[in-house]
């Protein structure tokens, strides 16, 4: 079953550090439980969201720079089988 | 004056557009999508629809504000504190448009803007700074050549930075290199300018800051303010006039301000930052801010005065209403912030509904507030959803005063940092008044190690 990554506030959604870079991950991206997903700018403050747990990113729900609610599902990903 | 824009939103623009009604200037208030019901736009007598929420749409849309001015046949404008009221080009815009900026000149605020510049004016102007590089760094080389003769540890900042941002410290040559990158790629993408500059990092110093106000004939100081408890460069409680300041560093002190602002011909409200060492008695110049800042009141309290009158009446080309022999200090005046951020959870900020909202009243209180109960507390502004201010005839009064306001409020849907400034108003650091910039972050971190015990 498809692991959810959720948003622990609400705020405005960023897929990349800054403008410049590169976004943090992209469908297909093999991430470990400490592998940071997105930004979510609240109240002038950056707060960095992880995974939560290993495997490899199957969506992302959000569009960049689009406000959030807290609790609300911002990508998905289908956990390492290593547990089966 | 005719009619003043005040491109500003929460306990700010309140504070700007009750000064202007007082004057009997018509006022115009600016919102966003997200504050369609704030109190800012009720009080105002006019109010302008200016975009969506995030700030950048609205509170930072130039075109957008101008264009509201322009609509609503404003003549003059006031920035209030962050968003737009640093920002040399926009003031610039607003001259061009034949509005006028209450602030300091477009040159001043964008040479104060220029930390660096800055820097260097305040050298030539003779106040002390900051030991450090006087132009910006443009290498990690040309870094490590100025760090062996600063020595460590020290900080890097952003010469656009400001407001405790863009800032990141250097322990010992070998983290070097690496934090300058990181300090330049931070100051790109938040300023836009990697223009970066070493300082000193000065241990156990405090934060102490002169307001000064200039009207073109005279520049007169109205005295500091401490402002030494903070956390993460962000302050948390202010106080006029700061405690055991010595006689003789206090004249230094308020003689450096005068003379800076006087070498760049400042007009309005400003404040000079200054780093003070109470190991050595020595002051450093850290930076200059070009406009009305948060804790203004407390140097109104103790100065009995009105500091945003003064900006609208100076704006009007008008003299200050005082000089500097009346100005004598009275009593003591002690702010605290309230922000909508959870202290048992890292400060992470609290947006949300306030369900109760119980101010303190009395004597000697004063609050400036945008929320009531029942109100948002929106995620894309900042934090800060109450300041209470209080005044009394000397500081240990005021502290008692500061304690039982504390006791008095109650806000509850949000969590606020009521409980750590109420904490912190009973330590004997600043019962006492000696305490640092380091203070706040060394209790907290020995009441988490006490906590797991």
């Amino acid at each position: 079953m498809a692991y959810e990554i959720k948003s622990p506030i609400p705020g405005i959604f960023y897929r990349k550090p800054s403008p410049e870079s590169d976004p943090f991950v992209e469908v297909g991206s093999a991430v470990e439980t400490s592998t940071v997903i997105c930004l979510i700018e609240v109240m002038k403050t950056f707060h960095e969201v992880r995974s939560g747990a290993s495997g490899t990113i199957a969506s992302i729900e959000v569009d960049d720079e689009e406000m959030v609610d807290a609790g609300q599902v911002i990508a998905t990903l289908e956990p390492d089988d290593s547990g089966n | 004056m005719k009619k003043l824009l005040v491109a500003n939103r929460g306990e700010i623009a309140l504070r700007v557009i009750r000064a202007a009604e007082e004057l009997g200037i018509p006022t115009v208030a600016v919102y966003s999508d997200a504050d369609e019901q704030a109190r800012h736009v009720s009080v105002a007598t006019e109010a302008v629809h200016i975009g969506p929420a995030p700030a950048a749409q609205s509170y930072l849309n130039t075109d957008a504000i101008l264009s509201a001015a322009k609509r609503s046949n404003a003549d003059s404008l006031h920035p209030g504190y962050g968003f737009l009221s640093e920002n040399a080009d926009f003031a610039r815009r607003c001259e061009a448009e034949g509005i006028c900026f209450v602030g300091p000149s477009p040159s001043a605020i964008s040479l104060m803007g220029d930390k660096a510049a800055a820097r260097e004016t305040a050298a030539a102007a003779g106040v002390p700074i900051v030991p450090g590089t006087l132009n910006g760094i443009e290498s990690p080389s040309e870094a490590e050549d100025a760090a062996r003769r600063i020595g460590f540890p020290l900080l890097i900042k952003a010469a656009a930075g400001g407001g405790g941002r863009g800032i990141r410290i250097a322990n010992a040559m070998g983290e070097l290199a690496d934090q300058v990158v990181a300090a330049q790629t931070e100051a790109r993408a938040s300023f836009g300018d990697d223009t970066v500059y070493l300082e000193k990092f000065i241990d156990c110093a405090r934060h102490v800051e002169v307001q000064i106000f200039g009207d073109g004939r005279q520049t007169v100081h109205l005295f500091e303010r401490e402002c030494s408890l903070q956390r993460r460069r962000q302050k948390l409680i202010e106080e006029a006039l700061a405690p055991n300041l010595p006689p003789d560093v206090r004249c230094g002190l308020t003689a450096a301000a005068v003379a800076l602002s006087d070498a760049v011909d400042y007009e309005g409200a400003g404040t000079v930052e200054f780093l003070f060492d109470p190991a050595t008695n020595e002051f450093f110049f850290i930076e200059m801010n070009t406009r009305i800042q948060v804790e203004h009141p407390v140097t109104e309290f103790i100065c009995g005065l009105d500091l945003v009158r003064e900006q609208l009446r100076q704006a009007q080309g008008l003299p200050l209403s005082f000089s500097q022999s009346d100005v004598q200090p009275r009593g003591a005046s002690i702010e605290m912030r309230i922000n909508a951020e959870d202290p048992a959870n890292n400060f992470m900020p609290s947006p949300g509904t306030i369900s109760d909202f119980e101010l303190p009243l009395g004597p000697g209180v004063r609050i400036s507030t945008p929320v009531k109960a029942g109100s948002q507390v929106s995620p894309f502004y900042d934090s800060l959803i109450a300041k209470i201010i209080v005044w009394d005839v000397d500081r240990m009064a005021a502290l008692s005063r500061a304690r039982r306001a504390m006791r008095e409020l109650c806000i509850k849907g949000v969590t606020t940092t009521a409980s750590l400034i109420s904490a912190l108003l009973s330590t004997d650091e600043v019962n006492t008044g000696r305490y640092d910039t380091g203070f706040v972050e060394r209790w907290l971190g020995a009441q988490e190690k006490g906590s797991d015990q």
